[in-house]
């Protein structure tokens, strides 16, 4: 068998889950006097110790400034993080390196599009539209753009299965949309959007989309030139990499239209007392020491993650998700919040009589960690008339077993409090 | 690690399925909100007050066992009052949560059902909430109380 052979036959073989789950060192532990279950996946991923080993080597043998040093170290530097940078490309399917930014996290990557293309592009009567399934942080940056410019912000809604109602999508996207942002899949429910209709739609009238990728990345392959949306944000530490990076794509003749985010070094070409020239793109968007080490790390997550393949992440934890919503489904007094057709490994869910947070301690006690709260979606809460949900997040390295510690524990919480 | 039954004794489950003075109360001459804008829990304060007698109180909101069970709880221990000995509760409470030594248990009465939130540093403010407010209330102040 040739290699190329053997390689397309890994592909498709059944993840060996008990192998990845050795890559991550922190699932080896007990908490109070349990076996770990991380489903807390959503709100920040486990890292491999590739990744782990990435960074320590870095700091060990390489670490200096980039971009402006003569010396070998500096030259390391460099390559490591702008090869970090390529690997981002290929990742997302970029048409180049210089629609890569690296940023803080989701977060600053949405506060940096308001900002910059939002605030020079935007004037009174323009509208936004964005989502009642939106993260806060793809909520108060449009917000707060709105009081700047005079723009107004609107939301499509979501039915009861937390699915954006996509006729009234339609009523809202008009010529005065000018951008549209919205979640690809939600943190709170789970559900994958339509984004390719809704991109094709908000292009027909001119619109920009945004699309907020924090959960996405880490469970389905993304494609920016197929969706061909304007702008995606993502999150580095929701892929196994550190907190404190994260990506902006944007197409390349937008980032160069668009003034800085941010002064200061790095960002120029030439500064006079008078004058400054911006340097090219990306670094025009990247003032100051980046995060190095944080970036060479996301290298490291994409390489860990095209290793196994997102496919066959995928098609795991699409079978993982069934297995939980089944297993939950049984357990009597339980509601699921979140039943999409199309919907990633996400189980928020809400037990009659039993407050969120009281669910939380009592599967902290056994071990298990899951998110009790609003998810920083304080509009799908109030959607659904709820003040909380409890969220089980499942991520590649989660097994049934865990998903069955889960329910025993769920009903435990129901002994407690009947 | 804890056992989960010195948290969810059975005094707390009891107030919380079955809330003591639950619902608005219509003679109030005070009324306050509390948040918890960690959690979403959220509570209002319905206290009536006769010179420096708590007459009646109330409460009504949404929020975890531990907010609902102590709000209850608190009520209970309220009622009829003078705000001086509320005032003194509301410290002596606050000891019971954040205060690891020195603790005479029979001297909470009731009350004593919450110490068990000790051990969860994150719940403790769950179960403060109804008294920061009733603490707001009786310093006269108007603005709805956060936790944060
Ligand atoms: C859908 C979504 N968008 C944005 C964010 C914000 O990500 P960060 O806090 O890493 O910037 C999150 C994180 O919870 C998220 O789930």
């Amino acid at each position: 068998m040739n290699e190329s052979v053997a390689a397309e036959n890994l592909k498709t073989m059944p993840l060996d889950i008990e192998q990845i789950r050795r890559d991550f060192p922190i699932l080896h532990q007990q908490v109070n006097g349990k076996p770990l279950v991380y489903l807390d996946n959503a709100a920040t991923a486990q890292k491999p110790h590739q990744v782990i080993e990435t960074v320590a080597a870095y700091y060990r043998l390489d670490n200096a400034n980039v971009h402006r040093g003569v010396h070998t170290l500096s030259q390391r530097a460099t390559d490591a993080y702008e090869g970090a940078r390529e690997k981002v490309k290929t990742f997302l399917n970029a048409a180049s390196e210089q629609e890569i930014v690296f940023v803080r996290g989701a977060t600053e990557g949405i506060n940096l599009v308001a900002q910059s293309f939002g605030r020079e592009s935007l004037q009174a009567g323009d509208e936004i539209l964005i989502t009642e399934m939106e993260h806060h942080s793809n909520i108060v940056p449009w917000q707060m753009l709105c009081e700047q410019t005079g723009a107004t912000l609107k939301y499509v809604s979501i039915n009861d299965a937390g699915e954006l109602n996509l006729e009234e999508f339609d009523r809202l996207l008009t010529d005065k949309t000018r951008i549209v942002a919205l979640v690809h899949i939600s943190n709170a429910l789970g559900t994958i959007n339509p984004v390719e209709a809704i991109i094709r739609k908000a292009h027909a009238v001119g619109a920009r989309v945004l699309l907020d990728g924090a959960q996405a990345a880490p469970h389905i392959a993304v494609d920016v030139q197929a969706l061909d949306c304007d702008f995606y944000v993502l999150s580095g530490h929701k892929l196994f990499a550190p907190t404190g990076i994260g990506v902006l794509y944007g197409k390349q003749s937008l980032l160069e239209s668009m003034p800085p985010y941010q002064g200061g070094g790095d960002m120029i070409k030439m500064v006079s007392m008078k004058k400054t020239l911006y340097n090219d793109l990306p670094y025009k968007f990247e003032a100051g020491t980046p995060h190095i080490s944080g970036a060479i790390g996301l290298g490291a997550a994409i390489d860990y993650l095209n290793n196994i393949g997102l496919d066959r992440i995928q098609q795991y934890e699409h079978e993982l998700l069934e297995y939980g919503s089944r297993v939950l489904a049984g357990i009597d007094d339980l509601t699921i919040k979140g039943t999409a057709a199309k919907k990633t490994s996400i189980l928020s869910f809400v037990l009659k009589g039993i407050h969120p947070h009281d669910i939380g301690t009592i599967l902290d006690n056994e071990g298990i960690a899951i998110r009790a709260g609003h998810h920083c979606a304080m509009p799908i809460m109030e959607r659904f008339g709820l003040p909380a949900t409890a969220r089980a997040s499942l991520a590649f390295y989660n097994t049934r077993e865990e998903i069955d510690r889960l329910a025993a524990a769920i009903i435990k919480c129901r002994e407690i409090f009947n | 690690m804890f056992d989960l039954q010195d948290l969810y004794q059975e005094v707390i489950v009891d107030h919380n399925r079955s809330p003591r003075n639950f619902g608005k109360l219509e003679t109030a001459n005070h009324v306050l909100e509390g948040f918890n804008p960690l959690c979403g829990d959220r509570l209002t304060l319905y206290v009536e007050t006769d010179g420096d007698i708590i007459r009646n109180i109330s409460f009504d909101g949404s929020g975890c066992a531990i907010s609902v069970a102590s709000a209850s709880l608190m009520t209970e221990a309220l009622k009829g009052k003078h705000m001086d000995e509320a005032r003194r509760l509301f410290n002596e409470f606050h000891d019971l949560l954040t205060k690891d030594n020195d603790i005479d248990l029979d001297t909470y009465g009731k009350l004593a059902a919450l110490a068990g939130v000790r051990a969860y540093p994150s719940r403790v403010k769950c179960a403060t909430l109804c008294w920061h407010t009733l603490n707001a209330v009786l310093q006269g102040e108007q603005t709805p109380v956060s936790t944060e």
